[in-house]
């Protein structure tokens, strides 16, 4: 905070008044609903409701489709985080020795970050489809019998290239900005020091590019979690069988298309205190020791 | 290795569009097409001006409208709004003012898709669905703005409030007259990126909008394609790939025409 601020009573809370009426309104007030929802059963018409205590979190927990949905979920982030950090790291790499026509690599690069999850996702459909697909072609003509719309894996295969595909962009973007903050003088005397560029790589220019990565880390996760919802809406919808739900999307779904409120609101709140935890954990702990 | 990466982005959105171009019965018979054909003109003039839709009463250029204004409205709201409480929190001394931004904070925890049936039924109370206003606001109240300017108002050196102080300004003239001003990079940045934001909305235009009249074009894309599957005539996947390609191309322009912009304004919320 600065040292020198102004003092008033009520100004501020003028200044601040714009934002907490709407978190007020379109955050706190729905997050308390599905707080209270999560305690609630409310009978098949929607008329009468009761208290249930932790029914709902018990029904949420001890269901299989949860399980899966977590291992789902788990899996699906851990493999698009590792894709597309490695891949964009690679390819910002690469971009920033280019000496000639960088600027042209990087936006070349760069726009796929305007695609919307739910645009991939339409044009994965197309080319994953049996009756028109390129894809869908070359991946069964090596042999492999893929088939996104019966086989949980190949649908969770889909899912994660297009997902990783996607997200490219956005880690380019910052491990190359990262790049270009490292000082000349530092990239020019690893130069002399060590003559193998994998080595050079490994020990210099990636252990000073530890707080980009770890930043992507915690905003590709979050991006798997929540923003492939349009991704997984416009391609797989969870299925086969429900093999293909993310935590975000079986709230959905279960709330919006199952009219089950208080189960989907119980899985909000979990997931609202497994996202607190990751938060907690960024701030207090990775980020004050990662720094160089 | 970067052409190939650059060829793996460019390809699938070119032979949409290359497919786009083409009648919707050679799409049907040979599947997508790498070369352009002869049908640019009507594929594109139809969705510009041809209604669609469950009600056949929207165009495409009605759909582009309501993303623009999405978009727009969603990235003005933001920089307007966060900017002043990212004010209030650093240039002010507040009983509340930490309290307040943990509340800010909070709402990272829990983006809109996990709680969309509650904000659902809020908007239902208000009266807001079909608004415009029921589109745009709720997705404001996120907290990565404010934490943007924040980080950018701490950067500011403090001999700037003490001149201004000394000038005898307050602090509405010091916000106004100073403070904005030399923040328009900034505020230039964020908007570029939360416009690309605004523009790629998905669940909460779905869940918001039930007359046609408020669909975006995410929306008018996803219905096309959905009438292509489940539709018994002819399916008019030209149709759907000519509505991906305008879709694609206003926030593909803006990261490409704005690229300095974007890039601080993605790159800066991070600190």
């Amino acid at each position: 905070m600065k040292k020198v601020q102004f003092k008033s009573k009520y100004i501020p809370y003028l200044f601040v008044f714009p934002q907490m009426a709407i978190i007020l309104i379109f955050f706190i007030w729905p997050s308390a609903m599905a707080f209270y929802y999560s305690f609630v059963l409310e009978d098949a018409f929607g008329i009468s409701s009761r208290f249930v205590w932790f029914q709902n979190y018990q029904d949420t927990i001890f269901n299989n489709d949860y399980y899966s949905s977590i291992i789902f979920t788990f899996v699906f982030s851990a493999l698009v985080t590792l894709f597309s950090l490695s891949v964009g790291l690679l390819l910002a790499y690469k971009t920033n020795n280019i000496i000639k026509a960088k600027g042209l690599y990087r936006t070349l690069l760069m726009w796929p970050y305007a695609i919307a999850p739910a645009i991939a996702g339409l044009m994965a459909t197309f080319f994953f489809s049996e009756s028109h697909g390129a894809l869908y072609d070359f991946l069964n003509s090596l042999g492999w019998k893929f088939d996104p719309k019966s086989d949980p894996f190949d649908a969770q295969v889909m899912l994660v290239f297009v997902a990783s595909w996607k997200q490219i962009s956005v880690d380019f973007i910052f491990f190359l900005s990262g790049l270009q903050g490292i000082p000349k003088s530092i990239m020019e005397a690893s130069l002399i020091d060590c003559k193998s560029a994998v080595k050079r790589f490994w020990t210099i220019v990636f252990p000073l590019l530890a707080p980009t990565t770890f930043f992507l880390l915690i905003t590709n996760i979050t991006y798997s979690f929540f923003d492939t919802f349009g991704l997984i809406d416009t391609t797989t919808r969870g299925t086969p069988m429900g093999e293909t739900r993310t935590l975000a999307y079986k709230i959905y779904q279960d709330g919006f298309l199952g009219a089950d409120i208080g189960g989907s609101s119980a899985q909000s709140v979990i997931l609202l205190l497994f996202v607190l935890i990751i938060t907690i954990f960024q701030f207090k702990y990775l980020e004050k020791r990662i720094h160089y | 290795m970067v052409i190939i990466a650059i060829l793996m982005f460019l390809v699938p959105v070119w032979v949409i569009f290359a497919s786009s171009t083409h009648t919707p019965e050679t799409i049907l018979n040979q599947g997508l097409q790498f070369l352009t054909g002869d049908n640019f003109l009507h594929t594109y003039s139809s969705i510009f001006f041809d209604h669609t839709g469950y009600t056949k009463n929207v165009t495409a250029a009605r759909m582009l409208l309501n993303s623009l204004i999405l978009a727009v409205g969603f990235a003005t709201g933001k920089v307007i709004i966060s900017s002043m409480a990212a004010y209030a929190i650093v240039y002010f001394r507040f009983k509340m003012a930490n309290f307040l931004f943990w509340i800010i904070f909070l709402t990272l925890l829990l983006p809109i898709q996990v709680r969309i049936v509650p904000s659902f039924e809020v908007l239902a109370h208000l009266n807001l669905l079909n608004s415009y206003t029921g589109l745009i606001v709720p997705l404001i109240a996120s907290a990565t703005g404010t934490f943007f300017f924040r980080q950018f108002y701490k950067s500011v050196p403090e001999e700037l409030l003490e001149a201004a102080k000394m000038d005898g300004a307050n602090s509405w003239q010091f916000f106004i007259d100073i403070l904005v001003p030399i923040s328009k990079t900034m505020m230039a940045a964020l908007f570029i990126v939360m416009f690309i934001v605004g523009w790629n909305q998905y669940l909460w235009p779905i869940m918001m909008t039930t007359k046609p009249e408020y669909n975006t074009i995410l929306l008018g894309i996803k219905e096309i394609y959905q009438s292509n599957f489940e539709g018994s005539y002819l399916p008019e996947f030209n149709r759907a790939f000519a509505m991906i390609i305008v879709a694609l191309i206003v926030p593909v322009s803006m990261v490409i025409i704005f690229q300095r912009w974007f890039i601080k304004g993605l790159v800066d919320s991070e600190k």
